[in-house]
C-alpha cells in the first residue's frame, strides 16, 4: 500500500477558527434543540460574543510568531493576526447591534448568527491564506453566508432582489478570480504566494503575457469585492437591500478580507512587478474615489449614501495600494480598523433612528435630531466627521498617513486627487449633520428601539473613532509591524 | 505551449466525429415519425400533461441534500482505502468529519427538510 503522507499542521494557528465554526455549530444546535416558542434567542446572540471572545484571546497567543499550517498554504503572522482582529471585533460590533434589529424586523431565527459566525471563518482563512487557492476558499465561505444573510428579510421583496444580485454578480466575479488563479498557475507551476515570487524574480514577468493576463484577472476578482468602480454596480442596491445590520458587516468585514488578500497577493507574490499592477490599480483608485463620492452626493436614502460612501474609501485604500510603500501597507491596516468603528457606529445610528421595515431612511428623517436626542446626534456627527477627515478623529488620521504615503513613492498627483474627493465628501456628510441640527423634526422620533447592546456598540465605536483619532501612533505601530511579514 | 497540441488534435477529432455522424444520420437514415415516436419518453409509461411546468421547490432542496450526503460518501471511499497508513490520525479527523455531516442532518431534520408535505 502506497504510503499516505499526512499534512502537518499546526493545531494553535487554526484554533481561533476552529472555535468560530465549534460555536457557530453550538449556536444551530441550540437553536434547533431549544423549543421554537422560546422566540427570544437571547442566549444565541450571547453564545456568539463569547465565540468571538474565545477566538480572539486565542488568537492573540499567537501574536509575533509565524505559524504555517497545511503544506504552508496557510499562515498566521502578525499581519493575519491584524485582520482576525479587526474581522473578529467587526463581528462583534455587528453581533452587538444585531440583537434588537432582528427581532424588529421580524428575522430573528438562529441561522442568523451561525452565518456570521461562519463567514467570519471564512473572512480569516482569508487573511491567512498564503496560497491562492486557500484565498479562494476563503472568500467562498465568506461570500457564501453573505449571500444568504442579503436575502434574509425573506419576505421583502427589496431583499430578495438584492441577495439574488449579490449571488448572480458574486459567482461572476469569483469565476474571474478563479481564472485569473489558473492562469497563475499555469505560467508559474505554482499557486503558493512566495513560490510565485520566486518564479518571477528568476524568469521575469514581462515575457510572460499569460501570467499578466492572470494577475488582471485576480485584480478584477478582489476588485469587486472591495467595490471598486468599475466593479461596483452591485454595491448600492446590495447595501440598501440587505438589513441595516447585515449592511455595516459586509461594508467592514469582507471589504477587510479582501484588501487583506489584495495586498498580501500583490506584494508577496507580484511583489517584484509592481510597475505592472501599479498603473491598473491607479487608474481604479482614481475612478473609485471620484465616482463614489461624485454619485453619493445625489443620495437622498441614507443606506444608498453609505454605500457610495463605502465605494470611496475603498477608494483612498487603492490609493495607499498604488503607493506600495511601507507607510502606504500600515496605513491600510490602519484606515480599515479606523473605518470599522465609524461605518458600524452610523449604521448603529441609522438603525436606531428607522422604523420595522426600513421605515424612516431617508436624510430628511433626521431632522432634529439633534434637539430630541443629543446623544445620538452627537455620536453621529462624530461618525460623519470621522469619514469626512475632519480632526480629530480616526477618519482624519488614517486619510492623512494614505496620503502621506502617495506622496513619498511620488504619486502626487494622485493624493491630490485623493484630498479634493475628501472635501466633495464633506458635503454629503455635513449635510446629515445640518439636518439633524438646523431643520424641524418632520417625523414623531419617540418611540426609539434603544437596547443595551446596541448602546454599547455605539459607545464602543465612539470610543474606537476618537482613541484612533487623537493617540494614533500606537495602533500604527502594529500595523508597521504586522506589514513586515509580506516583503 | 505546444505540449498542448495534442490535446487540442483530440478535441478537434472529438467534436468532428460528433458532428459527422449526426450529419450522416440524418442524411442516411430513414425516418418514418409517427405520433408514438415523436412523443417524450417517460420510462414507457404514457406521458401525463406537459414537461414544461413549474416542479416544487422540494425537488431542489432534495436533490441538494442528496448531493451533501452523496460527497460525505465519496470521501470516504478514499479514506478507507488509505485507512491503514492514516492510522488513528485519519480515524478521529474522519469522525469530526462525519460529526459535522450529522450536525447538518439534524438541523434538516428538524427544520422540517426530509417532509415532503
Amino acid at each position: 500500500m502506497a504510503n499516505v503522507s499526512i499534512m502537518t499542521f499546526n493545531i494553535l494557528s487554526i484554533l481561533p477558527i476552529l472555535t468560530l465554526a465549534g460555536f457557530g455549530m453550538i449556536v444551530l444546535l441550540v437553536d434547533i434543540l431549544s423549543s421554537r416558542k422560546l422566540g427570544e434567542k437571547n442566549l444565541l446572540a450571547y453564545l456568539s460574543l463569547m465565540g468571538i471572545i474565545v477566538a480572539a484571546i486565542l488568537a492573540r497567543n499567537s501574536t509575533g510568531t509565524t505559524l504555517f499550517s497545511f503544506n504552508e498554504s496557510f499562515a498566521i503572522d502578525n499581519y493575519s493576526l491584524f485582520f482576525n482582529f479587526i474581522f473578529l471585533l467587526s463581528t462583534g460590533l455587528v453581533i452587538l447591534i444585531s440583537h434588537s434589529y432582528i427581532k424588529r424586523e421580524e428575522i430573528n431565527h438562529g441561522e442568523y448568527y451561525a452565518l456570521i459566525l461562519f463567514s467570519t471563518i471564512g473572512m480569516m482563512l482569508m487573511a491567512s491564506g498564503a496560497d491562492l487557492l486557500n484565498i479562494y476558499i476563503g472568500l467562498e465561505v465568506m461570500s457564501i453566508s453573505i449571500y444568504i444573510l442579503t436575502g434574509f428579510k425573506r419576505s421583502k421583496l427589496i431583499s430578495n432582489e438584492a441577495s439574488l444580485k449579490y449571488f448572480l454578480l458574486g459567482a461572476f466575479a469569483t469565476g474571474f478570480l478563479l481564472y485569473g488563479i489558473s492562469l497563475v498557475y499555469g505560467s508559474t507551476g505554482a499557486i503558493n504566494l512566495k513560490q510565485i515570487a520566486g518564479f518571477i524574480a528568476d524568469k521575469g514577468s514581462i515575457s510572460n503575457p499569460l501570467l499578466l493576463m492572470g494577475m488582471a484577472l485576480i485584480i478584477i476578482g478582489l476588485g469587486f469585492k472591495v467595490a471598486s468602480v468599475p466593479f461596483h454596480a452591485w454595491v448600492p442596491d446590495v447595501y440598501e437591500g440587505a438589513p441595516t445590520t447585515i449592511t455595516a458587516f459586509m461594508s467592514v468585514g469582507p471589504k477587510a478580507a479582501a484588501f487583506a488578500a489584495f495586498l498580501r497577493i500583490l506584494m508577496t507574490a507580484f511583489g517584484a512587478t509592481h510597475y505592472e499592477w501599479q498603473k491598473i490599480i491607479y487608474i481604479l483608485a482614481l475612478l473609485t474615489m471620484t465616482v463614489g463620492n461624485v454619485v453619493a452626493i445625489a443620495q437622498t436614502n441614507v443606506k444608498r449614501m453609505l454605500a457610495y460612501s463605502s465605494i470611496a474609501h475603498a477608494g483612498y485604500l487603492l490609493i495607499a495600494l498604488v503607493a506600495a510603500n511601507d507607510m502606504g501597507m500600515s496605513s491600510v491596516l490602519f484606515y480599515i480598523l479606523a473605518y470599522t468603528f465609524m461605518n458600524i457606529g452610523a449604521l448603529a445610528i441609522v438603525i436606531i433612528v428607522s422604523q420595522k421595515g426600513d421605515e424612516f431612511i431617508q436624510i430628511h428623517d433626521f431632522a432634529g435630531l439633534g434637539f430630541k436626542h443629543p446623544g445620538l446626534a452627537v455620536a453621529m456627527s462624530l461618525f460623519m466627521l470621522s469619514m469626512a477627515g475632519i480632526p480629530p478623529t480616526a477618519g482624519f488620521v488614517g486619510k492623512f498617513y494614505i496620503f502621506s504615503a502617495a506622496i513619498k513613492s511620488g504619486y502626487i498627483g494622485l493624493a491630490v486627487i485623493g484630498v479634493i474627493n475628501s472635501v466633495i465628501s464633506v458635503f454629503y456628510y455635513l449635510r446629515i449633520m445640518v439636518i439633524m441640527y438646523m431643520k424641524e423634526p418632520t417625523r414623531d422620533f419617540n418611540p426609539l428601539t434603544l437596547s443595551p447592546l446596541i448602546v454599547v456598540a455605539i459607545v464602543l465605536s465612539v470610543i474606537g473613532t476618537l482613541h484612533l483619532g487623537i493617540f494614533p501612533s500606537k495602533i500604527m505601530e502594529i500595523a508597521q509591524q504586522s506589514i513586515l511579514i509580506l516583503k | 505551449m505546444v505540449e498542448y497540441l495534442p490535446i487540442l488534435i483530440l478535441f478537434i477529432i472529438a467534436l468532428g466525429f460528433a458532428v459527422t455522424n449526426v450529419i450522416l444520420s440524418a442524411i442516411f437514415g430513414t425516418q418514418k415519425p409517427t405520433a408514438e415516436k415523436l412523443t417524450p419518453y417517460e420510462c414507457g409509461i404514457d406521458p401525463v400533461g406537459s414537461a414544461h411546468e413549474r416542479f416544487s421547490v422540494k425537488f431542489y432542496l432534495i436533490a441538494m441534500i442528496f448531493v451533501i450526503f452523496d460527497i460525505e460518501v465519496v470521501f470516504l471511499y478514499p479514506w478507507a482505502v488509505a485507512f491503514q497508513s492514516l492510522k488513528l490520525f485519519g480515524f478521529i479527523e474522519m469522525v469530526i468529519f462525519i460529526g459535522i455531516l450529522f450536525i447538518c442532518y439534524l438541523y434538516i431534520w428538524k427544520r422540517g427538510g426530509l417532509e415532503w408535505e
